[in-house]
């Protein structure tokens, strides 16, 4: 069950999108945002629609990998379409004592999912094809401007670069606690809520520990070897961007830009 | 409890880029009362093979039968398989979580919904087992032990579940010399008093020579070799072919022979090879 999640996951290749500068990558995906949040008409869902099927298909993703990783968010969905279905005012199709579902909640509520499905989609597709390193790299050179206003460029990525790193080996720690706890008859599947929770207990705990030790080792492997931060650090592979990320940003930029005109002007 | 494999396979992660056979049509069977051990390079598929034998994976294809029980993943006895066959995980002290050494080793006991009378009872028996002092360490945080404690601990936890089979996975990791002595001396008496099947899965050829009957190898998810360790030990090419090696005594011993020295090349622990040295020794003197 733990491996279906694919946020944070990355999937070696070499497509155009895998080539792509990280930095490319992330402004990339701030400004998809921006574009999916300003889109407010069905039409132009399916411009994003196809924008985002391309750009999966230039990644040479298999589109049933990354669908898969939208389970995790089901839930969240569900929750959002129902909020947006009963809690919109506006005109009442259906009405059941003070239950009602208005048509303006509807196409608020299909709106904001489909804004989420693309939002996880296209994180983890930036997840999946840019390599932790890379992505924190890029991060790090993005932030450095800020570090003349105090923003800790180099420790936000690398703490960043931490938690990144960590996530497959906690997971696998969890799936290997919970089996040596279910092999001495530990439950994790079935009672109310509350029982559920309490028998968490069990795989937190060696969960914790476990987590703390890690931490121990590493900051202590980390001063073996001398680390300081970011002063005088140097990277042995720099960042460089080329014509494909500028076509790129292009790309994004006009969409964002016709995005904006799409909303206001029609 | 007799332990049938048929043709079983496992696939993780099938239909992902990452999709792994790591069980392949692997038929095996293990008598009741056998001391087993497993031996294969990283990756061989006996961590997999293990987890099969109480339901914590389910085979991809074939059939895992445990005395009169198939292992299914729905409708069947899952319950009472895991208390028949206790698994002892890698570093299984990872897994300790409550707040004194009672508690935690009462825990699978309690899962299986016995009286706290017997819960007691079994308790006391485990840390018996593993040669705990029940007064004075009952009481105390499994976290404040020593690593050695520790382990023991969490082996009891196991073995108040009173399994018919005990599965290790290489309990003597990360142990010094002592205290993995000490461990596989416990294992081997449990094995003799109690009569229950041990499968034990190690990297150390010595430990496996010393004390298991069989020798099951595994390679890419097969079974590549099954037999006793003197058929298995005398095949030196083939375990190398796999990565693995013999006990060193045993490479001593072919080096002695490759220098002239009249001794069996077919043995395996230390002892063997310090009587078979003596007795040259002696013959010498005579002659």
């Amino acid at each position: 069950m733990l491996k279906d999640i694919t946020i944070g996951q990355y999937l070696p290749g070499d497509s155009v999108i895998h080539q792509l500068d990280p930095r490319t990558k992330i402004i990339g995906v701030i400004l998809y945002m921006v574009g999916l949040f300003m889109v407010d008409k069905l039409e132009a869902f399916v411009a994003i629609a196809l924008l985002t099927l391309l750009v999966v298909w230039l990644s040479r993703i298999p589109l049933s990998y990354l669908l898969k990783g939208l389970k995790p968010v089901l839930v969240i969905l569900l929750f959002t379409i129902g909020l947006h279905f009963f809690l919109t005012p506006g005109t009442v199709l259906w009405q059941l004592g003070p239950l009602k579902i208005t048509l303006e909640g509807i196409k608020q509520g299909v709106f904001m999912s489909l804004r989420l499905i693309f939002l996880v989609l296209v994180t983890s597709l930036l997840t999946l094809t840019t390599s932790p390193i890379n992505l924190t790299d890029g991060l790090e050179k993005l932030l450095e401007p800020g570090r003349g206003i105090g923003i800790p460029a180099h420790e936000l990525a690398m703490m960043m670069s931490i938690a990144l790193r960590f996530i497959p080996t906690l997971l696998d720690e969890t799936e290997k606690i919970m089996k040596a706890q279910i092999a001495r008859g530990a439950d994790f599947e079935s009672g109310n809520l509350w029982q559920r929770a309490k028998n968490m207990v069990p795989l937190l705990v060696p969960l914790f520990v476990s987590a703390f030790r890690r931490a121990d080792d590493l900051a202590l492997a980390m001063e073996a070897r001398c680390y300081r931060g970011s002063t005088g650090r140097t990277k042995m592979k720099q960042l460089i961007m080329t014509g494909k990320d500028y076509l790129a940003l292009a790309i994004l930029v006009l969409f964002v830009g016709w995005a904006v005109w799409y909303r206001f002007v029609f | 409890m007799q332990i049938i494999l048929e043709n079983v396979s496992h696939v993780y992660k099938a239909n992902t880029p990452y999709e792994t056979k790591a069980l392949d049509h692997v038929n095996l069977k293990i008598e009741s009362g056998e001391f087993v051990g497993l031996i294969g390079h990283t990756g061989s598929g006996k961590s997999t093979l293990v987890q099969h034998l109480n339901g914590l994976l389910f085979p991809t294809e074939g059939r895992v039968i445990i005395g009169n029980d198939e292992i299914k993943q729905r409708g069947g006895n899952l319950k009472k398989i895991r208390q028949k066959v206790g698994l002892v995980f890698q570093y299984p002290e990872h897994q300790l979580f409550e707040e004194t050494v009672y508690q935690d080793i009462a825990f699978g006991p309690r899962n299986l919904g016995y009286s706290e009378k017997e819960v007691e009872k079994r308790v006391k028996e485990a840390m018996a087992a593993v040669h705990l002092d029940y007064k004075s360490l009952k009481d105390r945080s499994p976290f404040a032990l020593s690593g050695g404690q520790m382990r023991r601990v969490a082996i009891a936890g196991v073995l108040a579940m009173q399994p018919e089979v005990l599965v290790l996975d290489e309990p003597t990791a990360g142990l010094d010399p002592r205290g993995r002595e000490d461990i596989l001396q416990e294992i081997a008496e449990l094995h003799h008093k109690l009569k229950i099947t041990v499968i034990l899965v190690s990297h150390s050829m010595e430990d496996i020579a010393r004390f298991t009957k069989r020798v099951i190898v595994m390679n890419k998810g097969k079974i590549a070799m099954d037999g006793t360790v003197r058929e298995i030990f005398t095949r030196v090419d083939e375990l190398e072919s796999f990565g693995l090696g013999v006990p060193t005594v045993s490479i001593l011993m072919h080096r002695l022979k490759g220098m002239g020295i009249p001794v069996p090349i077919d043995i395996f622990t230390v002892e063997e090879a310090k009587d078979a040295i003596l007795k040259w020794q002696r013959g010498k003197k005579n002659a």
